[in-house]
């Protein structure tokens, strides 16, 4: 099809509207945060769209994603055991009543049946977090591929508040995105909705119908 | 295209009035009213006798040519270099704005550049350069304001419009729904697509209806023509006045 | 012209129509509501949108070169770039796609082009099954009709008729009308659907030039289905969506979304860089872009039209428009609704064709003054009158010169030297308002619903000398 190219080009070489520009954005806004405020404001936006937002340690999380994972009787959680969070929750999974970690290293497509109808939930972490709108930054990798916060029905993401910041504008900088991304990045800004059906907001459409944050405050 | 940051002159000795062709026809009064409450703060208005039409119905249709040779001769009619005042936000958001795009290219698009210059919708003119602030002679009434959209978006008075009637302390204003609307009327529209024009003068005139106002006040005889005459045909009392008609007959001690 | 005929009368069903009349009117007065709430500043509010039209007008200014360094570094990141002319020819680089990997299902998210391109019924004329996934768009699907909005298709539809309609096609669901059960029904279905399709579709928001990034809005997680589920993603798009930077972005997505539906983002921003790359274990393993042109390079050689293509289909324009909250989206007949639809699709089409669709607005400036990037679009809707009525050979928009008619010029002309020879203008006004008694009380259109205007009895021009005020 490069004669569609060329001729699509030729015709818009030879518009001389003469029109120049030259606006150049900057990764500027005025929307200023101190850390508290971030975090509070992230959990404002998050829980504002039926996201559940814990703040919680350091050495805590896990305690808590337990609490989280025997509340909502999860028969299993997918996670990454070559991920950020894979030694952590390997070595800690050792309570009786909780539900089978499952870990895969295989591609996707030979257990796509298990992915779409088999899991209850997955977890993963987040590469950063953006307060002024609720958003988890989700950058993922050979060992947390992309679906793994799209295709079962909750999705746990693990945020650290040194990597949440105030706008979108400040995380693409600060975190130098114009030097290389991924195949993918994910803002995600809770859990999958539509306002089709008579702009009546229905959660659950068809990503996760639940988005549980724990937000790392320390 | 909002005007928020027009400065505007001292008060002038003398200015020139644009009577608009609907005023002319259907509601010279509110013309009349118009010029009074210039020239009651002391300045002399001219109203030259040939001015005729700004020449938007053309404009709007697309017949520029035919514009063009009305706007002409309307700028012909105000040599010296006085301010104009349009008691129409539409008419005269034609010439403040769109006489410069109808002379783009032409000889005169630098003199034309200069007559935009001095057009004035009147209720900004009393406002921001008249100052005026008359005490309201009138009983109790209330009014509902429908501002018309070339007021409010092109030539950004509709706060001036507000301001008026807020001055007047008899004078309660009914807020109605969806107030920013449209009332259908958009010249040629009406007549090109009648059943949508129909539609929006309805809704808008359920919506004044249901506050009860005595009287409904607008800055546009086009909106005026439009609401009154479909109330008029569901038979409801409420009638319009043009707000120059409205303000003149609240301040003025010897004739209301 | 048959196409004013049609507006005419599709306009007139639509307005006749109680049930379309409400659903329109309600969903509007939210969706106004919900913008002026997320932009609770305004001052904040007009220099975001003066940074938005910067930012595509900038692209605009620099289209060419930004559409080949798009291209080099999508393919740098083993994106495949199609470019198609026409319509046809993007249909037809579809089924290539399909037919070479012998697929028969296609899977899509919302895509407007795809829409323009009329692709579902194309690919099923070629035997391809063609599966609409956002809930809004499956809807209308079901009752093979296009999108009445461009952000919610089903919005001429409430919740009664969506519920109706499910127990029709869908028997052995049990019957329900509350929102959050079909909401659940209709994800089951489709969820087998996302597991099976070999192929899946998707439109595109922003095409990033620098980083050669395909951004997608969505709130469903259909669009992210799409993209990353088949192993092969297709993402069609018009030449108008590529943006020069990165930093571009931030504020696009601001404006887009909250101009859309008042919300400060969207729940999924995705931004597409390449293809599954080794190692990884999920994504498509082939992902194309197909680069639409259709006309648009047609619109991008008038220094002034130029700015239809700012675009970023928000639809505030239709939300805020009165006369699309009376019609609604299907009595334009186009794929694009509204204000902006009748500066876009005259331009496409020709205005032998919907010469019509300018002249179906009040120029009110409500569209203009929420437009998140700034179109004129009455100035816009002003000129194509103009273009349609004029009689020299000039114009370059298609079509041009194709609505003037003999007897409307005519009267123009009289209008004209009324209006431009004062004594005679004084004189017609003067045996008007005398005759004003003889004035008909049927003056056409005007007076189906409102009294014929009353003639004063002297004009303004009488009473100004009467009241001695000089005339000169």
């Amino acid at each position: 099809m490069s004669n569609a190219r060329e001729r699509i080009f030729r015709r818009l070489q030879q518009a001389e509207t003469g029109i120049q520009i030259d606006y150049d954005s900057t990764f500027t806004t005025n929307i200023e945060m101190t850390k508290a405020e971030r975090i509070a404001h992230f959990c404002e936006r998050m829980t504002s769209v039926s996201a559940e937002v814990h703040v919680t340690a350091k050495d805590q999380w896990l305690t808590k994603l337990k609490g989280i994972v025997k509340e909502k009787q999860l028969n299993n959680l997918l996670y990454a055991a070559e991920g950020p969070l894979g030694d952590a929750l390997t070595a800690t999974w050792t309570d009786e009543d909780l539900p089978p970690l499952i870990s895969k290293s295989a591609d996707i497509d030979e257990w796509k049946d298990e992915l779409f109808f088999g899991i209850d939930a997955a977890i993963t972490s987040s590469r950063a977090g953006i307060a002024e709108t609720g958003t988890l930054v989700i950058w993922p990798t050979e060992q947390e591929p992309r679906t793994y916060s799209l295709v079962p029905p909750i999705h746990i993401a693990v945020l650290y508040s040194d990597r949440l910041y105030t706008s979108f504008e400040e995380t693409i900088k600060k975190e130098q995105w114009r030097g290389g991304m991924p195949s993918n990045v994910l803002l995600i800004s809770g859990p999958s909705k539509s306002a089709d059906i008579e702009q009546t907001l229905a959660y659950g459409v068809h990503g996760p119908t639940e988005l549980i944050v724990l937000l790392i405050s320390e | 295209m909002i005007n928020n940051k027009r400065v505007y002159p001292d008060k002038p000795t003398k200015v020139y009035f644009f009577g608009t062709c609907l005023v002319d026809l259907l509601y010279p009064e509110a013309g009349v009213d118009g010029m009074r409450l210039i020239a009651r703060e002391g300045v002399k208005v001219i109203y030259p006798q040939n001015q005729t039409c700004c020449g938007q119905p053309a404009w709007n249709s697309g017949y520029r040519e035919q514009a063009r040779a009305v706007a002409r001769q309307q700028m012909s009619c105000f040599p010296n270099n006085h301010p104009i005042i349009v008691p129409s936000g539409s008419c005269a958001g034609m010439m403040r704005y769109h006489y410069p795009e109808l002379f783009k290219g032409e000889r005169e698009e630098t003199t034309v550049q200069a007559f935009a210059q001095r057009i004035f919708e009147l209720t900004e003119f009393l406002v921001h350069v008249l100052k005026i602030n008359r005490q309201d002679l009138g009983k109790p009434i209330k009014v509902a304001l429908h501002t018309s959209c070339s007021a409010r978006r092109e030539m950004g008075v509709a706060e001036e419009h507000e301001r008026l009637l807020a001055q007047l302390e008899n004078v309660e204003i009914a807020q109605h729904m969806r107030k920013e609307e449209c009332c259908g009327f958009g010249g040629t529209f009406a007549i090109k697509h009648p059943e949508i024009s129909a539609a929006m003068v309805e809704e808008k005139s359920d919506a004044l209806l249901q506050e009860n106002p005595e009287r409904v006040i607008s800055g546009d005889c086009g909106c005026l023509m439009n609401i009154t005459g479909h109330l008029k045909q569901r038979e409801s009392r409420l009638r319009g006045q043009h707000i120059a008609s409205f303000l003149w007959e609240r301040t003025n001690a010897t004739d209301s | 012209m048959q196409q004013t005929v049609d507006f005419q009368n599709r306009s007139h069903n639509a307005l006749g129509d109680p049930q379309i009349r409400k659903n329109f009117r309600s969903a509007m007065d939210g969706l106004i509501q919900k913008r002026r709430q997320a932009f609770p500043e305004r001052e904040a509010l007009e220099q975001l949108r003066w940074k938005g039209e910067k930012i595509k007008a900038n692209a605009l200014s620099k289209l060419p070169a930004l559409l080949a360094q798009l291209e080099e570094n999508c393919v740098k990141n083993g994106i495949q770039v199609h470019w198609a002319e026409t319509v046809e020819e993007a249909n037809h680089i579809v089924l290539d796609i399909m037919n070479r990997h012998d697929a028969k299902q296609l899977i899509k998210g919302k895509s407007m082009v795809s829409e323009e391109m009329d692709l579902n019924h194309f690919l099923e004329q070629h035997g391809i099954e063609c599966l609409e996934s956002d809930l809004g768009e499956f809807i209308i699907q079901l009752i093979n009709e296009k999108p009445s909005h461009i952000i919610a298709p089903a919005i001429h539809m409430n919740r009664l008729q969506v519920a109706k309609l499910f127990n029709e096609k869908f028997p052995e669901i049990p019957y329900t009308d509350d929102v959050d059960t079909m909401t659940r029904n209709a994800r089951d279905i489709l969820r087998r659907k996302f597991y099976e399709a070999p192929v899946g579709l998707s439109g595109v928001n922003f095409a990033v030039a620098e980083t050669g990034t395909l951004c997608l809005v969505e709130n469903e997680g259909n669009g992210r289905m799409c993209a990353t589920v088949p192993q092969v993603h297709i993402a069609v798009t018009g030449i108008e969506k590529v943006v020069e930077k990165l930093s571009d972005i931030p504020t696009l997505l601001r404006l887009l979304t909250r101009s859309a539906t008042g919300q400060p983002i969207t729940t999924y921003f995705n931004m597409i860089n390449a293809p599954r790359q080794s190692g990884e274990k999920d994504g498509p393993k082939e992902v194309h872009l197909v680069l639409l042109d259709n006309g648009r390079s047609r619109i991008f050689q008038d220094a002034e039209l130029i700015s239809t293509l700012r675009c970023i289909r928000c639809g505030a324009c239709m939300n805020n428009c009165p006369v699309y909250a009376r019609i609604g989206g299907h009595a334009y007949g186009t794929t694009i609704p509204g204000p902006i639809g009748s500066i876009l699709e005259p331009q496409k089409s020709g205005l032998d064709e919907l010469g019509d669709l300018p002249t179906a607005s009040t120029l009110c400036g409500a569209c203009a003054e929420v437009c998140p990037v700034r179109i004129p679009i009455p100035k816009l809707l002003n000129r194509l009158r103009f273009e349609k009525n004029r009689t020299d050979e000039t114009g370059s928009v298609k079509g041009a010169g194709s609505g003037r008619e003999w007897k409307e010029a005519t009267l123009w002309k009289l209008w004209q030297i009324l209006h431009a020879t004062p004594p005679l203008y004084r004189i017609g006004v003067k045996i008007i308002t005398r005759l004003r008694g003889l004035m008909p009380t049927q003056l056409g259109p005007w007076t189906s619903v409102r009294k014929a205007p009353r003639i004063a009895k002297k004009s303004l021009h009488e009473l100004a000398q009467e009241e001695g005020f000089d005339h000169e």
